[in-house]
């Protein structure tokens, strides 16, 4: 609405993008600002602690959850181009502060203002890309935490309907996990592999160019095994394909 | 129980993932269930309703356990039953084995119970001396295979069915003349009815204990365990005192939801209340009956925060739905539940110490959890394991090293920076176009996949730069 003053929004880039692929960050930056936001990027901000949440360790993830709330709950909202991540925030965090006085509400107040990014864009900003063009096929995985945590299924699919020329192609077994599961991928990774060796066929016999997926841990997980068998699926984060970011190098396409 | 010695965990999924034929055969059962399930579920408009139902019958049995195990006990009593206490599973063994002696029995008949399992009966009645015929036909396939369950509704699941025709040509006198599943179904019908008509005992699990009625209810789609509880002179229930319903119109209520959970029917072929033994004027039954009520472990899961695992109604939907359960199969567990609900009460049964690796041998996907009928949040009771084994000190030396330097540097945003600045250029050292294929201290991943090389400058030092660009 003119007038009214654009809301604001914390960035948090989780911590694989930061240093596996900085385009999704800039990307997401990208959509926040066309959605209508105003966007800043806390410097603050290093993992959202599930690394140590999973693992037991709840000291750890504490610490790094208040250091996280203390630097976002002054936005409006708080923005993640991660399922797997903000429901550490949605969910974890209220979880892990509850029995805390000091934190457990400003915990609670963070959950509530804290979004996936696609949901954001659809849900909240009813955002839309327009004028995107990208001649090519994909099928879409749906990461466990950002489906069944923070109910991410219709939006990312809603927003790529906009893209002009993409060709979106079932994948059976979508909502089945790819096997990466944070250290699980490495503390077991017999049985990762064999999962993630299921999801990659899955993915070659939709014979789709892209898979598009809405976590990089996944991603990743899911590109490295399809690299290692030789596929030529290109996979890109959703938010890439949105921001019109796909025509360039793909997950481990080094750019010069 | 005393465990015997088991391989690791990681040893034992490695021989899992290494079988095919294995892979075969849950692929075909899981599968199977998953359609089934699906598809009873699309038919059942009211399931969300139902689930709810459930969840609470269950949270109110077991907020008021005491007064229905009293309340079942005097109406099991008041029909003729008695009813045993056991606090745990070797308490159980020696009760049933009791009274196995005291009615000199020479054979007994099992119908399938998980709860049998749990405390080790079949060990128990071999130890004694007493032959046991299990009746259930996939119990009846891995007894001639001398092997456990490997799901706690298809025990035999992790056998095909050819391989199934090769244990009945060598256990069965005659051996089946076919190997169609027609042909081997009626060989093992022929074998187990003369054991039916002459054991001394039959003894039975329990689905629900019906505190109102005193009855006991068992589920089978073979009609086995009437043929396990109706001839003998002796009947034994062995249940765990989760089981328990208010009325008969609960059990009912639960049932709706177990059976399309565990096999996509909306009901099993044969349902059968157990109230007392043979009375006066009746055609049938047994002379005595005798429930044995287990605790083993549930009470102190009632107190801590395991406590929403009472609710479980071993259907086993959450094993079929697990991308871990079908890559290994059940016995890679080794204990007596697999899966998920498994992983939370193995814990429990056999130790933490012993069993840490399986709350950790998980996704954390949640599939376990939206398909439980009983709204369990497995993963959540998973992450309270995690939690405890890391209070405890049981997670391994090199994991906690790991995570306490990496959350050392998480805490501090500005050394994190330093560390990234120096550690992306290092990692990309090992790169080959966009992939790094191997990489030191990371061959739980570069074993099995490719990584994709990091980015030269993390996105904070790209989008700072940015900004001090625009100013």
């Amino acid at each position: 609405m003119p007038g009214e003053p654009k809301p604001t929004v914390g960035l948090f880039v989780t911590c694989l993008v930061d240093a596996i692929r900085p385009q999704i960050g800039f990307a997401t930056l990208q959509l926040l600002e066309e959605a209508g936001c105003v966007v800043e990027v806390p410097q603050a901000q290093t993992c959202c602690g599930q690394p140590a949440l999973n693992s037991g360790d709840d000291r750890d993830a504490a610490h790094l959850a208040r250091q996280t709330i203390a630097a976002f709950e002054g936005y409006d909202h708080v923005v993640l181009p991660s399922g797997s991540c903000a429901a550490t925030m949605v969910h974890g965090y209220p979880e892990l502060l509850a029995s805390d006085p000091d934190w457990a509400a400003r915990a609670r107040a963070m959950a509530a203002k804290t979004h996936e990014i696609t949901s954001f864009l659809a849900d909240v900003m009813g955002y839309a890309p327009a004028g995107r063009r990208l001649n090519a096929s994909a099928t879409y995985h749906d990461s466990c935490s950002g489906l069944r945590e923070l109910g991410v299924a219709a939006q990312p699919r809603a927003l790529l309907s906009h893209v002009e020329g993409l060709e979106m192609r079932g994948l059976p077994g979508n909502d089945v996990c790819c096997g990466f599961g944070g250290t699980f991928c490495v503390k077991y990774s017999e049985i990762s592999n064999a999962i993630v060796t299921e999801k990659a066929e899955a993915i070659e016999e939709t014979g789709a160019e892209l898979l598009l997926a809405g976590d990089l841990g996944c991603l990743m997980n899911m590109a490295g095994k399809l690299n290692r068998r030789g596929a030529k699926t290109r996979c890109f984060h959703t938010v890439e394909v949105l921001a019109g970011r796909a025509e360039g190098p793909a997950i481990g396409e080094d750019a010069p | 129980m005393t465990a015997p010695f088991k391989a690791p965990f990681k040893n034992r999924a490695r021989a899992a993932l290494a079988d095919p034929v294995l892979k075969i055969a849950i692929d075909r059962t899981t599968g199977n269930a998953e359609r089934k399930r699906a598809a009873a579920l699309a038919a059942f408009p009211e399931f969300e309703t139902a689930r709810a139902r459930g969840r609470a019958i269950k949270d109110h049995v077991i907020a008021h356990l005491g007064h229905y195990l009293e309340l079942f006990e005097r109406n099991a009593t008041a029909r003729g039953a008695q009813v045993h206490w056991a606090a745990d599973d070797a308490e159980a063994r020696a009760i049933v084995t009791r009274i196995c002696l005291a009615a000199d029995a020479k054979l007994v008949t099992r119908a399938k119970s998980m709860l049998g399992e749990e405390i080790g009966l079949p060990h128990a009645l071999a130890d004694a001396g007493i032959e046991r015929v299990e009746t259930d036909l996939a119990e009846h396939i891995i007894q001639l295979a001398g092997e456990a369950p490997s799901h706690i509704i298809w025990p035999a699941m992790h056998r095909t069915r050819e391989q199934v025709a090769e244990l009945f040509k060598a256990g069965h006198q005659p051996p089946p003349a076919a190997e169609d599943p027609a042909t081997m179904v009626q060989s093992a019908r022929r074998v187990l009815r003369e054991k039916f008509l002459s054991a001394d005992i039959g003894i039975s699990g329990a689905n629900f204990l019906v505190a109102d009625t005193g009855a006991t209810c068992t589920v089978t789609n073979e009609g086995n365990a009437e043929l396990t509880t109706t001839p003998p002179r002796i009947h034994i229930v062995t249940a765990g005192i989760e089981k328990l319903v208010p009325s008969t119109a609960h059990a009912f209520a639960l049932l709706r939801l177990l059976v399309r959970s565990a096999t996509g029917g909306e009901m099993t072929q044969y349902t059968t209340f157990h109230a007392g033994p043979r009375r006066p004027g009746d055609a049938d039954g047994p002379e005595e009956m005798h429930i044995v009520l287990v605790d083993n472990g549930r009470s102190r899961m009632l107190a801590d925060e395991f406590r929403e695992m009472l609710r479980c109604i071993r259907c086993g939907a959450c094993m079929n739905h697990c991308v871990v359960y079908r890559q290994i199969g059940g016995h890679a567990y080794g204990g007596t539940y697999p899966g998920p609900m498994g992983a939370v009460l193995t814990p429990v049964l056999d130790g933490l110490a012993a069993s840490r690796d399986l709350p950790n041998a998980c996704t954390m996907n949640g599939r376990c959890a939206e398909v439980c009928p009983v709204g369990i949040p497995l993963p959540t009771l998973l992450r309270a394991w995690r939690r405890r084994s890391w209070r405890e000190g049981l997670e391994p030396g090199s994991l906690r090293a790991g995570i306490g330097i990496w959350a050392q540097v998480a805490r501090r945003p500005r050394l994190y920076r330093l560390a990234t600045r120096i550690g992306l250029p290092l990692m990309r050292l090992f790169g080959k176009g966009g992939w790094i294929a191997r990489l030191p201290l990371a061959g739980g991943w570069t074993d099995h996949r490719d990584l994709p090389r990091p980015a030269a400058r993390s996105f904070m030092d790209q989008y700072r730069a940015q900004q001090k660009a625009r100013k």
